[in-house]
């Protein structure tokens, strides 16, 4: 009997050389369905027929066209395998694209960079443990100045100048667009009853200005307070000193030098060493040859500020400090002009 | 404030260069802004002083003369034009290869000489503008009579001179003497205070004159002296040249003192000519309001109630610390002067020039307060000069009414609070010597405090705190530690609008909106473009008296007009799709209180895309882009919302929606009106999305709602539902999504909206994905088959929906 065995090496020999025709992935799993498929596959067929066979020829012939199913599906793996390389060959090759062409336009939204640097000094500030409060743009003339102990017929309202709001009450003007976040001071430790209090005041301040390449007449402001026992200047220095190496590298170094501002005692304003020139370029266009960078104003809160809010100003002492963010942000990224930051021009905001 | 460098080495011995100088000044006591240099390119060698010893005239030339010159290294002859030259004048003489700066063109050049209308010329005697000192190229500069002859131009006339700005509370930093005491602090060398001395050899001047205050408030201190049988004439070249780089222009010799002295001292004087001073007498009194007085700059100005004016015995002869009158000016003809040196309420003055609009030399130091003390030792300063420069008499005494005579101040400084305010101690010799250099008398009491009485010309130092600062500034802030906050850390205040305008500004980044920061102030017309006209509150908004220009008058009610502003200016330079938010405030009005500041976000997005490469078509954003970004954003925020139609001003109807989460307004999604748009210079459909943040703050979920995912799949069924075309697809969504059925939750979304062919008329179909989830067990199609039928049923019964094809 070994008619059944030489039929199934026929069987074989066909399957084998139908596999060898197919030329794509198409013709293959035709040929599959057609040899392997589960239903009128010629092989799953063959292994169906086992059961006929007579009972003494059951075991070889299973065995038989076990073997023959192995062979035909270790060829069928192969040759899929050999298709599917060559399918990835050609894509590398024939079918490689152009890689330089570009990419369909995606949309990315950015924050402005005026917000983005408010938000990295408030988070600078946030680690060192100082809370976040606002107060209002348009403002009493009273918390503006006077609270600030900047009177009316004071010069150092010249300091200011200021945009007053159209308003008559009680037949006075009393409303401006705050000059700067200082009243804050105030409206903070108005409402708290007892220190500690450690907070920054961001938003926006007016100023009745000429623009140029370096003043903008909207403008946005840090406050920061810190009020309690203890509060020292050196502790203003170094607050500050963490400021600035957060924010302009950490080696920077940074000085103090007198300044006035009414609301303050002693009055500072701060500086850092010029990271353009390094204080070798007696042109620099930043720190105009001097070696330093004027950034902010800062000092002690005046005790009679302290005393305002209800505080014992020999028990309690606090610093205060001001920071232009505008400038801030025309430091780090080297930006010339700031009125770029309010053209709202998509060609320049893109770029940070 | 000029401040002359050799001026200030009269006072202190300054052996700094000039950028120490300057950065030393700027550390303790005011900012120097700048500094410049006169004579750096003088030649040293090539300009010197000489002395013209013979003038002829020049034998070819009317306008030329023959001078001779004693340069000091030998006599050379010159031809000169010059109109002024004379012989014994003291002149800067060039010689050959000289840098100077050429009369005519303006440019440096190297002298050359040539044989002028053929007499050689040995040199040439210098102009101010050759030398570049000024534009003057009229006469020679004339050097005073004392110059040595030969000495290098650089060495007589050399300075540098320091522009300084000084701060609001230090009059006495508006005067050399003030700077030089500053500059002898920081640098502990010896001020030597100017000559006071003077011989009063007149008649006892209370018996020309008497002075009386009827303000008292008003004007602390006034002293008068009289100088009689003056020379006026001009004053030496050394005072005018003074003037001079100080920027004021030499009048003669009295007038010159006053200013002399006020740059000197920081306080200012006035000289009257005292024949003018009717009944010899002064009075120093409130205006009468609508009073008129004729100042020097001869402008008539009207005068009110609050203003003092200095009188004679018969009106105002001058407006207090502003300006004199030109009704008792120094003239030509003056012989005998009246000297008013006095001290003024700084509010006053400050007051007074601001609502006169003149602002002087001489308000600009008073507003900023002046020791009354100061008004004696100017007298004393200006007589002293008066002497040696006018030949005048001067009549003995001072004339001296002061009612604000204040006993001294003492402060008691304990010497702890240093180190409480300061951070650093420094030590009892330290704060000693700054104070004492500063002018202040310190003594320190053991164990621990300091008694100190400020000079009189510091009136700015008033508690403890002050004296601190003066200390600490000169001691030098370089040497105070950086050091850790201490103590406790305050409570936060909650912020829950603040934190969630800021959650939705990087919700529109995350949606790929560019963030813009528009102006707060713009123009009512512009507002009127987009704010509805029956909106009383928005559309009357504040304006301000005084903006910086006149399309910044108003104080934005709403941002539509920024943005839409910064969407047109943008798409003038850019193709392709633009998305542009803001998050800022509307100010909107209250009665007697300051405005609603109300955070709204505003978006705008419009623009087509390209598919580019393999994909082909455009695709041009429309209304559900805008709202697809409304609909993210509040699935950010994880606030559920509804959308239903509304026209809005200013909005396209039929394409705009409110958004609504129950029964609070958020905001709105809509297609800008085409008219509006184009109002702002817009050609394209444009969208806007707004969402008010206070608004949305009230729905905001605490946290969000949430559910462990379901560990049983889903199972999708698609349903094509023919509706009639009026239902909106929310409508059908909103039911769809509201069915339950026992743990069984139902999701749905809309995706066709198809009409037309084979459909009956007057309808639609709507194809929905409609998800089914058991949160307990894996779902059968019965059970699916079941919650359809209850769902179409429910639909058929609500909106008349009907199975497409069913």
């Amino acid at each position: 009997m070994t008619a059944p065995t030489s039929a199934l090496a026929e069987l074989c020999a066909d399957a084998l050389a139908a596999l060898a025709s197919a030329a794509d992935e198409a013709a293959l799993e035709q040929w599959r369905v057609a040899w392997l498929g589960r239903q009128g596959g010629r092989v799953t067929g063959l292994l169906t027929s086992i059961k006929d066979q007579p009972a003494d020829q059951k075991a070889a012939f299973g065995a038989e066209a076990n073997r023959l199913k192995r062979d035909i599906e270790a060829a069928f793996a192969e040759k899929h395998e050999q298709l599917k390389r060559r399918t990835l060959r050609e894509l590398s090759t024939t079918e490689a694209i152009d890689v330089t062409l570009p990419g369909r336009p995606q949309v990315i939204g950015r924050l402005h960079p005026v917000t983005q640097t408010l938000r990295d000094c408030v988070k600078t500030f946030g680690e060192m443990g100082f809370r976040v409060a606002e107060g209002p743009e348009v403002e009493w003339a009273s918390y503006n100045f006077d609270a600030m102990r900047i009177p009316e017929d004071h010069p150092a309202r010249d300091m200011w100048d200021t945009i007053w709001v159209d308003k008559l009450i009680d037949g006075e003007r009393k409303m401006l667009l705050r000059t700067h976040t200082s009243p804050n001071q105030a409206r903070v430790m108005e409402r708290t009853p007892e220190p500690p209090i450690r907070v920054i005041v961001p938003g926006k301040c007016y100023r009745q200005e000429a623009t140029d390449a370096t003043h903008e007449w909207m403008l946005t402001q840090i406050e920061g307070l810190a009020v309690d026992e203890g509060v020292r200047m050196s502790d203003l220095k170094g607050v500050l000193y963490d400021f600035s190496r957060k924010m302009f590298g950490t080696e920077r170094k940074i000085i103090f030098h007198h300044s006035y501002f009414p609301f303050v005692e002693p009055g500072v304003e701060m500086a850092l060493d010029c990271f353009i020139c390094r204080g070798e370029d007696p042109a620099c266009h930043t720190c105009h040859g001097t070696g330093w960078i004027e950034i902010l104003g800062a000092g002690m809160v005046h005790p009679e500020v302290i005393e305002n809010a209800g505080y014992d100003s020999n028990r309690y002492t606090g610093f205060a400090f001001g920071i232009g963010v505008e400038r801030v942000a025309l430091l780090r990224w080297g930006i010339e002009d700031i009125r770029h930051f309010y053209q709202n021009d998509v060609r320049f905001l893109s770029q940070f | 404030m000029k401040l002359l460098l050799s001026w200030l080495r009269e006072l202190v011995d300054v052996d700094l260069p000039a950028p120490t100088l300057a950065r030393k000044l700027i550390d303790s006591t005011a900012e120097v802004e700048s500094w410049e240099t006169i004579g750096a390119d003088w030649d040293p060698e090539r300009i010197r002083v000489a002395e013209v010893v013979a003038v002829e005239p020049h034998p070819n030339a009317d306008r030329l003369r023959l001078a001779t010159v004693e340069t000091g290294a030998g006599r050379q002859q010159v031809v000169c034009g010059a109109p002024n030259l004379a012989v014994g004048q003291k002149v800067a003489f060039a010689t050959e290869g000289a840098l100077l700066v050429d009369g005519h063109t303006g440019e440096r050049a190297k002298l050359k000489l040539r044989p002028i209308r053929g007499v050689e010329s040995a040199g040439m005697v210098l102009s101010e503008k050759e030398l570049g000192l000024s534009e003057d190229h009229e006469g020679i500069l004339e050097l005073p009579a004392d110059a040595p002859v030969g000495r290098p131009l650089v060495e007589q006339l050399g300075d540098v001179v320091f522009d300084i700005t000084t701060w609001a509370n230090r009059a006495d930093l508006l005067g050399v003497l003030g700077l030089a005491r500053e500059v002898s602090a920081i640098t502990s060398k010896v001020l030597r205070e100017p000559d006071l001395t003077y011989a009063a050899k007149g008649p006892d001047v209370g018996a020309l004159v008497s002075v009386s205050i009827e303000a008292p408030d008003l004007c602390p201190r006034f002293t008068a002296s009289v100088i009689e049988s003056v020379t006026i004439g001009p004053s030496p070249a050394w005072l005018q040249e003074r003037l001079h780089r100080h920027g004021m222009r030499p009048i003669n010799n009295v007038v010159d003192i006053t200013n002399y002295v006020m740059l000197e001292t920081g306080q200012p004087l006035h000289a009257f000519d005292f024949d003018l001073v009717r009944g010899k007498r002064i009075v120093a009194r409130r205006a009468t309001p609508g009073e008129h007085l004729t100042t020097l700059d001869g402008v008539d100005r009207e005068l009110d109630g609050e203003m003092l004016v200095i009188c004679d015995g018969e009106g105002p002869v001058g407006i207090a610390g502003t300006m004199g009158g030109g009704n008792s000016e120094v003239s030509d003809r003056t012989r005998n002067v009246l000297l008013e040196v006095a001290n003024f309420k700084p509010g006053s003055i400050r007051r007074t020039s601001t609502r006169l609009k003149l602002r002087t030399e001489a308000s600009l130091r008073f507003e900023k307060g002046l020791g009354p003390e100061m008004a004696e030792y100017a007298q004393r300063r200006a007589l002293h000069l008066f002497e040696a420069l006018t030949g005048g008499r001067i009549a003995s005494g001072l004339v001296d009414v002061f009612p604000g005579k204040q006993p001294p101040r003492t402060i008691e400084l304990p010497a702890a609070r240093v180190e409480q305010v300061l951070g650093m101690t420094i030590a009892p010799d330290d704060v000693r010597r700054i104070l004492t250099d500063l002018g202040f008398v310190c003594h320190f009491v053991p164990p621990g405090h300091y008694t100190v009485q400020p000079p009189y010309w510091r009136p700015d130092v008033a508690i403890p705190d002050d004296v601190v600062e003066d200390v600490a500034r000169i001691y030098g802030y370089d040497k105070l530690p950086a050091t850790h906050l201490r103590g406790p850390l305050p409570a936060p205040e909650p912020r829950p609008v603040e934190d969630l305008r800021e959650r939705v500004r990087d919700l529109a980044v995350a949606l790929g909106f560019q963030e813009v920061i528009t102006y707060s102030l713009t123009e009512q017309a512009k507002l009127a473009r987009v704010v509805e006209p029956g909106d009383a509150r928005r559309m009357a908004p504040l304006s301000v008296v005084n903006p910086v220009a006149a399309r910044h008058s108003f104080l934005r009610t709403s941002l539509r007009a920024g943005l839409l502003e910064a969407y047109a200016g943008n798409r003038r330079q850019h193709e392709g799709p633009l998305r542009l938010f803001e998050i800022g405030s509307e100010y909107l009005p209250v009665e007697a209180d300051l405005p609603h500041e109300r955070p709204v976000l505003c978006a705008l997005l419009g623009g087509t895309r390209e598919a580019r490469w393999a994909r082909a078509g455009q695709h041009r954003i429309d209304f559900y882009d805008a709202k697809g970004a409304a609909e993210a954003l509040l699935d950010g925020l994880g606030v559920p919302a509804s959308y239903r139609p509304e026209p809005g001003y200013g909005l396209l109807d039929g394409h705009a929606a409110v958004v609504a989460s129950g029964k609070e307004l958020l905001g709105v999604v809509a297609q800008v009106h085409p008219d509006t748009a184009a109002a702002f210079d817009i050609g394209e459909p444009v969208f806007l999305v707004e969402f008010w943040i206070e608004d949305l703050a009230r729905v905001l979920p605490e946290r969000p709602e949430y559910a462990a995912p379901s560990r049983f799949p889903e199972v999708r069924q698609d349903l094509a539902l023919v509706v009639d075309v009026e239902t909106p697809a929310g409508r059908v969504l909103d039911l769809v999504r509201a069915h339950r059925s026992g743990t069984v939750r139902v999701a749905a979304e809309v995706f066709d909206d198809y009409r037309g062919a084979g459909l009956p008329e007057g309808k639609k179909s709507l194809a929905l994905a409609v998800h089914y989830r058991a949160s307990d067990r894996t779902l059968t199609d019965d059970d699916v088959a079941r919650i359809q039928a209850g769902l179409l049923k429910r639909l058929e019964k609500e909106i008349g929906a009907a199975l497409r094809g069913g």
